[in-house]
């Protein structure tokens, strides 16, 4: 009997040692579900092989991606070892022991964070802003930008109508209002016998989508947060004589250069209405942009893309992500090896030929970047003007007055812009003396 | 000859009490309900007064470092002076109101309707429910399309009807429609509940009430509103207190019709509830509104419960 039992013992014994290993030889990625995460999956395949590690992804589409992730740190949740999360959520991550501060470890390998864009590192990497405490790796550079239809923009016709009407060529719009006489000229025209629109925006209410529209627009004007940085002083920045225009602008976009029943669209919308011919432009992260390139029914030379254009300045809102190493792992050694592995030049190289936007400047500085992708100077030229939201830990109380505000105002016809930025001010400054920081 | 008594005495066995180490009847008793007592206080009970305990502080789920603070009744005054909170609560009164007014007329009409003997009865009744069966994330993305002001069913119905242009207006954006698209929608899902359970009320009415009210010669009019509608009344009642409870709740489907736009015009209590609980991550001030919420719907319930049971004693 006591044989036996000893021999039952051993085999749990046995297979908990067993479990324990297969943990410590396995990761597991989590990130949004799109294009760019199966370029991933592709490009991991390389570090399975060179460590032995098994790689495993948890991707959630981007609607759902915030909340998920969010409660999964919060709960301090062991499902993901490395994450590649929103670039706002740094200082709430950090702040509240989410991710592991990398400076040793970066020190120790050699890894510096000057081989990398510095406004990829001080947006995805940094907390408190701008300070050396880097909690991510730049991993994937991105902006919100634009494309458009080649095609009908080359033809005569319409060239014709146009220049007639506005006095210039229809090309790639120089500054906003631009854009908008474009997205004008396009609203309900008949293009091969179906109605066409203007463009297709981000007007989306539920999670971030028009708040990262309208930045486009407003941070193009001069749209401040703080009239000092760090001081959370912003009256007369957030709500200024500019900022007020910008959002008159989106307002007018939307209603005067917008296909019927965009009042609830992001990221997936702006994509549908661009491949399916309702649009002649459309703005978009540019981590769509390969798969846009690629499309067999609206790519190729049927399409091209633009920066945001500037009005005041340049300037273009900013997307992309770190990767993290999550404090609750059970591999830090592991997770810390792919962060090694991942920094290398050649797999940064590798990263982007895959579709990916390495931040390192390996690739970025390579004299023939421009030539890699028709998008590719684009996105150098975005990436020299990008702008952040809050990065606050309250980052999601902020983002959220700001979705009601704008959606009220742009979408819902209540209010002026001055009122809702007005408003605007009075939400965010309740969210900072909540937080203890007014 | 065996005294049967005394034989029905023999064969019974000690009590339970004495065999299972000297424990009464009330004692096993009390072992047998405990496990049932036990997950009640700790899923049910234990929450509850978790949840009014932090109703009363600072607390934020996302940050476990930080130091809790007894803010007293600050949260219930916040939220009870804001302006925005009150339009909730009267969006989501306007969404129940409307969708039990419709679910019952609509329902109890189908019903009364489809209680009578007539070929395909069956498969009518079938297809009836079918939209309850389905889950509220499918008929919240399908319905998104029919919405759909280009390719939408309802907008070309619209135009086909009245003339007026398809992509004109949208009946999930601005300009007023929303709030009644998301009515039309759970009608159209939960009516048939409604029906169903009004079909069992309109069944359970025995034949002979109406054959000796024949006799009396009472019209049919007379008998619907003396016989169907008194009997019917509890089944009814019950079914509007389901739904109630139901879209007082609300959350998925409107979340996936508008996400709670255009602006505020759909949102409903309980997903600003949500957004402040799960993703503004403020615990306590979310702990404040659930228990508002609660109160009101267990103030509510029990009302009406109550006016149920007078129904039902009459």
């Amino acid at each position: 009997m006591k044989a036996r039992l000893l021999a039952a013992c051993s085999a749990a014994a046995l297979s908990v040692a067993g479990m324990a290993s297969a943990q410590s030889s396995e990761l597991t990625l989590c990130w949004a579900a799109w294009d760019p995460a199966n370029a991933l999956v592709e490009l991991s395949k390389d570090f399975e092989t060179q460590s032995g590690i098994k790689m495993n992804f948890e991707f959630v589409p981007w609607p759902n991606f915030a909340d998920r992730m969010l409660n999964e740190l919060n709960s301090g949740g062991q499902l993901c070892d490395l994450l590649i999360g929103d670039s706002q959520w740094i200082g709430g991550s950090a702040e509240n022991g989410h991710y592991v501060k990398l400076n040793d470890f970066f020190d120790k390998e050699g890894i510096s964070m000057d081989d990398f864009a510095p406004a990829t590192v001080y947006a995805y990497s940094t907390w408190p802003k701008g300070d050396p405490n880097y909690y991510a790796l730049p991993a994937m550079g991105d902006a919100n930008g634009w494309f458009y239809r080649k095609d009908w923009f080359a033809r005569p016709e319409i060239q014709a109508e146009f220049k007639e009407k506005y006095g210039r060529d229809l090309a790639e719009p120089k500054t906003q209002k631009e854009l908008l006489e474009i997205a004008q000229f396009f609203q309900g025209r008949e293009i091969d016998g179906q109605t066409v629109y203007g463009a297709s925006i981000f007007t989306e209410r539920g999670s971030e989508g028009i708040t990262m529209g309208a930045t486009g627009a407003l941070y193009a004007w001069g749209f401040k947060y703080e009239n000092t940085p760090g001081s959370y002083d912003m009256e007369g920045a957030v709500n200024s004589p500019a900022a007020v225009e910008a959002l008159e602008f989106y307002k007018e976009l939307y209603k005067t250069g917008t296909p019927p029943g965009y009042d609830n669209a992001y990221m997936e919308q702006s994509l549908d209405a661009f491949k399916s011919g309702q649009v002649a432009m459309a703005m978009n992260w540019f981590a769509f942009f390969p798969g846009l390139y690629a499309d067999p029914n609206t790519g190729g030379d049927k399409i091209d893309f633009f920066v945001n254009p500037p009005q005041n300045q340049p300037a273009s809102t900013l997307g992309g992500q770190g990767i993290s190493v999550v404090s609750y792992t059970d591999n830090m050694d592991g997770a810390l090896a792919y962060i090694k592995w991942f920094a290398q030049p050649d797999v940064q190289k590798k990263w982007w030929s895959m579709g990916g936007y390495s931040c390192h400047k390996a690739v970025l500085e390579d004299p023939n970047f421009v030539n890699t992708a028709p998008f590719a100077g684009d996105f150098l030229e975005a990436m020299g003007a990008v702008q952040d939201f809050w990065q606050e830990p309250a980052y999601a109380s902020l983002l959220l007055a700001m979705q009601e505000r704008l959606h009220n105002y742009v979408v819902a016809d209540q209010g002026t812009a001055q009122e809702a930025l007005d408003g605007l001010i009075a939400d965010w400054t309740e969210v900072f003396e909540d937080e203890g920081k007014l | 000859m065996t005294d049967p008594i005394a034989a029905a005495a023999r064969a019974t066995p000690d009590p339970l009490a004495r065999r299972i180490r000297g424990l009464s009847d009330r004692a096993i008793a009390w072992l047998f309900v405990a496990p049932t007592i036990f997950l009640l206080l700790a899923i049910n009970i234990f929450p509850l007064i978790w949840t009014v305990r932090l109703s009363f502080t600072n607390y934020r789920a996302n940050r476990p470092n930080e130091e809790v603070e007894w803010v007293g009744l600050r949260n219930y005054i916040r939220i009870l002076t804001d302006d925005g909170i009150w339009a909730n609560m009267q969006t989501t009164a306007h969404f129940l109101f409307w969708t039990l007014f419709f679910q019952v007329l609509i329902g109890f009409t189908l019903a009364w309707l489809i209680n009578r003997k007539f070929k395909g009865n069956d498969l009518l009744t079938t297809l009836i429910v079918l939209p309850m069966m389905l889950s509220p994330a499918v008929v919240g993305n399908f319905w998104t399309f029919l919405y759909q002001p280009q390719i939408g069913l309802v907008n070309y119905v619209v135009e086909l009807v009245t003339g007026t242009p398809a992509s004109s207006f949208s009946m999930l954006g601005p300009g007023g429609l929303a709030k009644w698209s998301i009515i039309l929608v759970d009608t159209w899902m939960w009516t048939p509940f409604v029906m169903l359970i009004c079909l069992a009320g309109l069944r359970s009415i025995p034949d002979y009430i109406y054959e000796a009210a024949e006799i009396d010669r009472a019209s049919k009019w007379r008998q619907f509103w003396t016989i169907t509608i008194p009997m019917v009344l509890p089944f009814l009642m019950l079914a509007v207190l389901f739904r109630g409870i139901e879209n007082f709740k609300m959350f998925d489907m409107v979340v996936l019709l508008t996400g709670g736009g255009p602006g505020n015009e759909t949102l409903l209590a309980s997903i600003d509830l949500k957004r402040e609980a799960f993703e503004k991550w403020r615990t306590g001030y979310s702990s404040a509104y659930a228990i508002i919420l609660f109160v009101t719907v267990f103030g509510l319930a029990s009302i009406y419960v109550k006016a149920l049971n007078k129904v039902k004693e009459r």
